[in-house]
């Protein structure tokens, strides 16, 4: 069954693996197998680590037959976005600063994975410390749109949403500091879930944002999505700003929600998310969504948060100001890539200065230019001052909204992929891209992208909820709810729609 | 050519006549917790190099802080020690700068909110003037690792082939204490620097949150000073000089800062705002960074960390299990002894306070205490050039030589040669006597012996003492002493040669 394997979600592989159908090896094989045949031309991994997994893999099979109770999720394989630092393993986050460098230790999550028995694939492919849209920053080259190869995967997370969608894996981690889950999850067609901030643990997340920063689920369903946002979350002391709470029952939010009763559930309508920007496929489908909730039962009302307008413009403050601080260690005195000066002394400053120069890209120079600026003596109160004002205010519009509702709901990317180089040299029409998710950034609530339809252009389109802090089970009961009725619909999900890619044959 | 260097300096009494000097103190302790300011590393001094770190204390990426709550702990007992208020809520700030002793280049500091602040000190000068000085914050903030700078013949920076970088020392958790400026000082300045700094070494030693060995670098001082033509004109513009690590180097730092800016001033030169240096073996400071220049550190609140709120039960538990300050415990012991002013000011003065109060402990009067360690003790250790509390003797063992004294196993004279005995390292007083024989001679009849053969050698006097006259009998008992090496007991020899006379 090697070739439906791949099509398998997460939970029903669990299943299989559980009741011994197929063994964590074969479901591993099974998948790197695929990374070997699509990859070439997707590009979604930048290291496959075959042998660690199918190690974890064959663990995992022989605790199994000697009767160990396992987890949930034992045996399915993963991939982690190269963001998150993994012991022994390569990580990159993209950038050329870091070539070479192997982590001497595990992010908290990704303990959590290896405690939990899932073998891990490898490292996937994102924009430079996760700075873009479109995965077009990497420093080790695009990752495509298994939809459409011209265009691309999203970002900065498109490794991880192409590696998804294509079938490489049915889970992956991913990170989202102004969307860089959602904003993926959409334009592929894949499930991407943005936790609390505070409900999955950041360290060893390379930060880039520390106080808009939040690891989260990738996947196919959302009930997928349910199932590994709990395994890797809930508190770490190791993280300060880690909740300290226990996470609501998730997965069972997200099997209520797919019996598809949401009723007396207040849908709240963003204003400020729509309209002008929105391309017209995207805007029909939200519609569409909006009518299925409400024949679900739920009530949509409309609501306004009026500073989600200056969303985008405090966020290009903060974000780059706190990435100014947190990038500032790249300086090739204690790991990764060292430049020395072509010519002249060979100081300390002068190699940290050659070292930057060299191995950081333009989108990473960029907002550290913005974020020392915006920092500096004089500036501060004018910057990132206003910027912190702003972001509270953001933080008042969203309490008075769930004051109206127990969800908010929006397109979640106002167009579906671009092509590559559209909008390379335009950075503020790229920024523009993620007006629809930097809200729930600010405000530290979570967010989910489910796919809802293809647009005009036959490219998948996001529907994005939003929940209140802490009530991340929210997201997933309508996620779900919305989930089954279209795929009800539409006879299967949506990626069974996606063009088929081309394989290369195995030479393995 | 304008400004030349100026190298002359005035004379320090003729600077102190013509200006007023103004100090500012920034002294920085590092806290003896177990584990750094923000991760587990374990700290220990002297370890082999990178060692003592933990992917937080080398700044690799994906790590995080999480704040050392036994330092929090610390940083309050130090501000309640030094009258503080402590802050309901306080953030930590980021201080971004780059240098590789810096693993993040940035120092995780606190800016703008400290844990404490607005408190004061009394200091005690030598005369036993007391002195406040105001005290404007104190907050937590973590070290820097450590350069070394091989190759080149100063061991600085400069003309080095290359810098090998520690960080041991990264993370580790410091305390910085500002004052306000501290006015009033007059001619007395770089005695009261000295004074404030040792007084607030002797409180981290107190509250227990620091060894505080200035040799180490656990407490280092940055000293600023500032001079004004008189108390009411407006502060002078002020050099700081940075890592002044004795309490010596603090006194002559202010003094010689005071000596060189009034011959700038004199000179009709601005003195230059700047971190300067002070040399230990030349006794003179030089120019390190203008601060015209300095840099932005761009602070900014620290995101992965939430604020530190210390609860007012928490607070006022602390407040309740602090220990006796030293100047209070100074002013009950002197009580306690019975010291007269000047005496318990000299005992101070010698670092004698808590080896007289172990001695005491062990049994001495506070007045035998006082005899052995700020007389035959104080003499030995000039002599030798060397602190009284590191002579090779303790209290105890000071106590138990007393002790043989009052028992008479030993007179005065013998006792010093038990001393000599005892820092020879023969061991204890007791040991000595035995080993060395030097007890009293006790025994009627080895000293009648002795007595007999001192008369029969000087019937003259034995003459004179039946005729009335008793003056002369110290002339038979320096005989007996000297016949019995000094071990005879003086006082018992009399007698008994009176006893012989027939007197």
């Amino acid at each position: 069954m090697t070739s439906d394997i791949t099509r398998l979600s997460a939970s029903e592989l669990a299943a299989a693996i559980a009741d011994g159908t197929v063994s964590s090896v074969e479901a591993t094989q099974a998948h790197l197998d695929r990374i070997a045949a699509v990859d070439g031309d997707l590009n979604a991994f930048l290291h496959v680590s075959a042998d660690e997994a199918l190690a974890t893999a064959a663990e995992v099979d022989s605790r199994r037959a000697a009767g160990d109770e396992l987890g949930p999720l034992a045996g399915v394989p993963i991939a982690v976005k190269d963001v998150v630092v993994t012991k022994g393993l390569p990580t990159t986050a993209g950038s050329k600063i870091l070539e070479g460098w192997i982590p001497p230790y595990d992010a908290t999550l990704v303990e959590r994975i290896k405690t939990a028995g899932l073998p891990i694939l490898g490292k996937t492919n994102m924009d430079e410390f996760a700075m873009g849209s479109s995965t077009e920053h990497s420093a080790y080259g695009n990752t495509k749109n298994p939809w459409d190869l011209e265009r691309i995967p999203g970002g900065s997370g498109g490794g991880s949403a192409a590696a998804v969608a294509a079938f490489e894996a049915p889970l992956a981690i991913g990170t989202d500091t102004g969307g860089s889950i959602r904003q993926p999850g959409a334009v592929t067609g894949t499930v991407g879930a943005k936790p609390t901030y505070g409900g999955v643990s950041r360290y060893g997340l390379i930060a880039m944002a520390s106080s808009l920063d939040q690891a989260g689920p990738v996947t196919r369903t959302v009930l997928d999505a349910a199932l590994l946002h709990e395994l890797i979350g809930g508190h770490d002391p190791r993280d300060s700003t880690s909740i300290a709470e226990p996470l609501p029952g998730l997965v069972e939010a997200a099997r209520r929600g797919a019996t598809g009763d949401l009723k007396g559930l207040r849908v709240g309508v963003v204003k400020e998310l729509s309209g002008e920007g929105y391309q017209e496929g995207v805007s029909a489908r939200f519609t569409e969504s909006l009518d299925t909730l409400r024949s679900l039962g739920a009530e949509a009302v409309e609501v306004s948060c009026p500073h989600f307008t200056y969303a985008l413009d405090a966020y290009y403050l903060i974000m780059p100001a706190e990435a100014s601080s947190n990038l500032a260690k790249f300086d090739g005195m204690r790991f990764g890539l060292r430049v020395q000066p072509a010519e002249g002394p060979v100081t300390a400053e002068r190699v940290m200065s050659a070292t930057r120069g060299a191995g950081f890209g333009d989108e990473v120079k960029r907002r550290v230019i913005l974020g020392t600026y915006a920092l500096s003596a004089g500036y501060y109160d004018a910057y990132y001052g206003s910027a912190q004002k702003v972001r509270t205010l953001v933080q008042r519009d969203f309490a008075a909204a769930f004051e109206q509702a127990d969800v908010l709901v929006s397109p979640t990317a106002p167009t579906t992929a671009f092509t590559f180089g559209e909008k390379l040299d335009d950075p503020l029409a790229m920024y523009l891209n993620d007006v629809a998710t930097i809200p729930a950034n600010l405000a530290g609530v979570p967010g989910v992208s489910v796919p809802n339809g293809l647009s005009d252009d036959g490219l998948p389109v996001g529907f994005q909820i939003l929940a209140p802090a802490k009530a991340d089970d929210r997201m997933y009961r309508v996620g779900a709810a919305l989930e089954a009725a279209l795929e009800k619909t539409w006879g299967g999900p949506l990626l069974a729609r996606a063009p088929e890619l081309k394989t290369t044959e195995l030479t393995r | 050519m304008t400004a030349a260097p100026t190298t002359e300096l005035v004379a320090y009494d003729d600077a102190v006549r013509r200006y007023d000097p103004v100090l500012g103190i920034e002294v920085h302790v590092e806290l003896g917790t177990r584990t750094k300011m923000f991760c587990a590393a374990e700290v220990e001094f002297g370890g082999e190099p990178n060692t003592q770190t933990t992917p937080v204390s080398l700044g690799l990426p994906g790590a995080l802080p999480v704040v050392n709550g036994t330092a929090v702990e610390y940083a309050i007992r130090i501000g309640l020690a030094l009258n503080c208020q402590i802050a309901e809520s306080c953030r930590f700030a980021r201080k971004n700068y780059f240098y590789p002793d810096v693993p993040k280049n940035f120092q995780t500091s606190q800016y703008d909110e400290p844990i404490a602040y607005d408190g004061w000190i009394d200091i005690e000068l030598k005369d036993g003037e007391i002195f406040r000085v105001e005290i404007e914050r104190a907050h937590m903030e973590e070290d820097a690792g450590k350069n070394t700078h091989v190759g080149g013949a100063t061991g600085r920076i400069h003309g080095a082939e290359y810098s090998l970088v520690d960080y041991n020392r990264a993370g580790i958790p410091l305390v910085e204490i500002v004052t306000k400026p501290i006015e009033g000082a007059g001619e007395r300045a770089p005695e009261v620097a000295r004074a404030y700094v040792q007084t607030l070494r002797d409180i981290f030693r107190a509250l227990g949150v620091s060894e505080a060995r200035m040799e180490r670098g656990n407490v280092r001082a940055d000293v600023n000073v500032s001079l004004r033509t008189s108390p009411d004109a407006p502060l002078g513009t002020r050099t700081e000089t940075k890592n002044v690590n004795s309490f010596r180097s603090v006194e002559r730092t202010v003094r010689h800062e005071i000596s060189r800016q009034a011959a700038v001033l004199d000179a009709g030169q601005a003195v230059v705002q700047e971190t300067r240096h002070w040399h230990e073996d030349t006794g003179i400071t030089t120019s390190g960074r203008v601060k015209s220049d300095a840099e932005d550190y761009r602070y900014f609140p620290e995101p992965d960390l939430v604020p530190v709120a210390p609860s007012r039960e928490w607070v006022e538990e602390i407040r309740a299990s602090l220990p006796e300050m030293p100047a209070a415990r100074r002013r009950r012991l002197q009580k306690e002894w019975g010291y007269a002013d000047a005496e318990m000011r000299d005992v101070v003065n010698a670092g004698a306070v808590d080896l007289i109060e172990a001695t005491v402990a062990g049994g001495t009067s506070p007045a035998g205490a006082r005899k052995w360690w700020m007389g035959e003790l104080a003499r030995r250790a000039k002599q030798a050039d060397v602190a009284l509390a590191s002579m090779a003797v303790t209290p105890a063992q000071i106590a138990e030589l007393e002790q043989l004294v009052a028992a008479g196993t030993i007179n005065d004279k013998l006792a010093r040669q038990v001393l000599d005995g005892v820092l020879a390292g023969e061991g204890d007083p007791a040991a000595v006597v035995r080993s060395r024989g030097l007890e009293v001679v006790s025994d009627d009849g080895a000293l009648l012996a002795a007595i007999d053969e001192a008369l029969a050698a000087q019937p003259d006097v034995v003459e004179k003492v039946r005729g009335g006259n008793q003056g002369p009998v110290g002339a038979i008992i320096g005989a007996v002493m000297k016949a019995t090496k000094g071990q005879a007991d003086a006082k018992r020899v009399r007698e008994l040669v009176l006893e012989r006379i027939g007197q």
